[in-house]
């Protein structure tokens, strides 16, 4: 019976946990998140008797996957830097072709000195 | 409007189609048929302790022959998108912040520790639970913690691919002794079984195990590497 109440109790969080990753507008907590219901879910397996499904799910599902998203996530923002500096920097920089249009360089928009 | 009517109404449909599922959950009180012959069978079979080693290794060892070849490709497809002249590292030394004082002492005691308990799980798979997958991929977790603690460090990427292509071999070479020697491939009997619950026991399953724990520690590992951007 306490097993039973545990594991709803744990299977409410990942619930929750779950809905709390999709709506969340940072994908840094989104990640987190999941990783945590990965945790509950192992624990939820151990309870249910399964201790070699729990032992994958907390080294895959919680560790490794997490880690891999964040690498990913890590990733992603550098290259995000990397191209936008490029469009704002290339007219600027290159000197053969004046900026199009004076206005944009009179007000700073484009944020190159 | 529509489109969260069209939502509503497929989400609906999965409901109606799942709920005799619902009915049905619930625990039961003896194994079905195949359920206790794996129980019934297994330790006299191949004087494996624990039932889950036996059916991944041996009754099912097609599958996870299987799984190890997709793991494998997948590692061969991330090791080969995530280079460095594709993530545009070419040239440049990044600057990367050093770890803090407590991470590095914390790695040092630990990955050892944690080396061993891997190498603890996928030896004592066909005993305890656990087997080459969870080993490997705790062994991968102590290659993560000294790739984070010391950022300059490399892994030993010749070291690994040797690894993981040996492991590979004695997989399928163990396979094939069952073949020739016992019943069928990838049958434990082609080794003496021993007595049941001893670590040397249980035919070849605790050195496919092995090997299994090896190559999917090696495989993680070189995903990470590529993921951290040391791939050339």
């Amino acid at each position: 019976m306490a097993i039973d109440l545990a594991i709803i109790a744990i299977g409410v969080a990942m619930a929750i946990a779950g809905y709390g990753a999709v709506r969340t507008k940072s994908l840094l907590v989104s990640i987190i998140l999941s990783g945590g219901v990965s945790l509950a879910a192992s624990v939820v397996f151990l309870l249910m008797g399964a201790p070699d499904v729990a032992m994958t799910e907390a080294a895959i599902g919680s560790a490794l996957t997490t880690v891999v998203f964040l690498y990913a996530l890590a990733r992603s923002k550098q290259s995000d830097l990397e191209t936008s500096d490029k469009q704002v920097g290339n007219p600027m920089e290159d000197a053969t072709i004046p900026p199009v249009d004076p206005s944009l360089g009179s007000t700073g928009t484009g944020g190159r000195p | 409007m529509m489109r969260k009517i069209l939502v509503t109404i497929a989400l609906a449909g999965f409901a109606w189609a799942f709920l005799p599922l619902m009915f049905d959950a619930g625990v039961i009180d003896a194994p079905g048929n195949l359920a206790s012959a794996y129980l019934e069978n297994s330790p006299k079979d191949f004087a494996a302790a624990n039932v889950v080693t036996a059916i991944v290794v041996s009754y099912r060892g097609f599958d996870t022959l299987g799984e190890v070849a997709v793991l494998f490709a997948a590692t061969a497809g991330v090791g080969s998108l995530l280079t460095k002249k594709r993530l545009g590292l070419t040239g440049k030394t990044e600057e990367k912040k050093a770890s803090t004082e407590i991470l590095r002492t914390a790695t040092g005691i630990l990955t050892g520790l944690l080396v061993m308990f891997g190498v603890y799980i996928f030896m004592h798979g066909h005993l305890t639970p656990g087997g080459g997958f969870q080993g490997g991929v705790v062994i991968a977790t102590a290659v993560l913690l000294s790739l984070l603690a010391s950022p300059q460090s490399q892994v030993a990427h010749g070291l690994m691919t040797v690894i993981e292509s040996l492991s590979g071999a004695a997989y399928v070479g163990f396979g094939l002794l069952g073949a020739f020697l016992a019943w069928g491939f990838l049958d434990p009997r082609a080794l003496p079984l021993g007595r049941l619950g001893a670590l040397l026991s249980a035919g070849s399953i605790p050195l496919i195990y092995s090997a299994i724990g090896l190559k999917v520690g090696a495989e993680l590992s070189g995903i990470l590497e590529a993921l951290k951007g040391d791939r050339e």
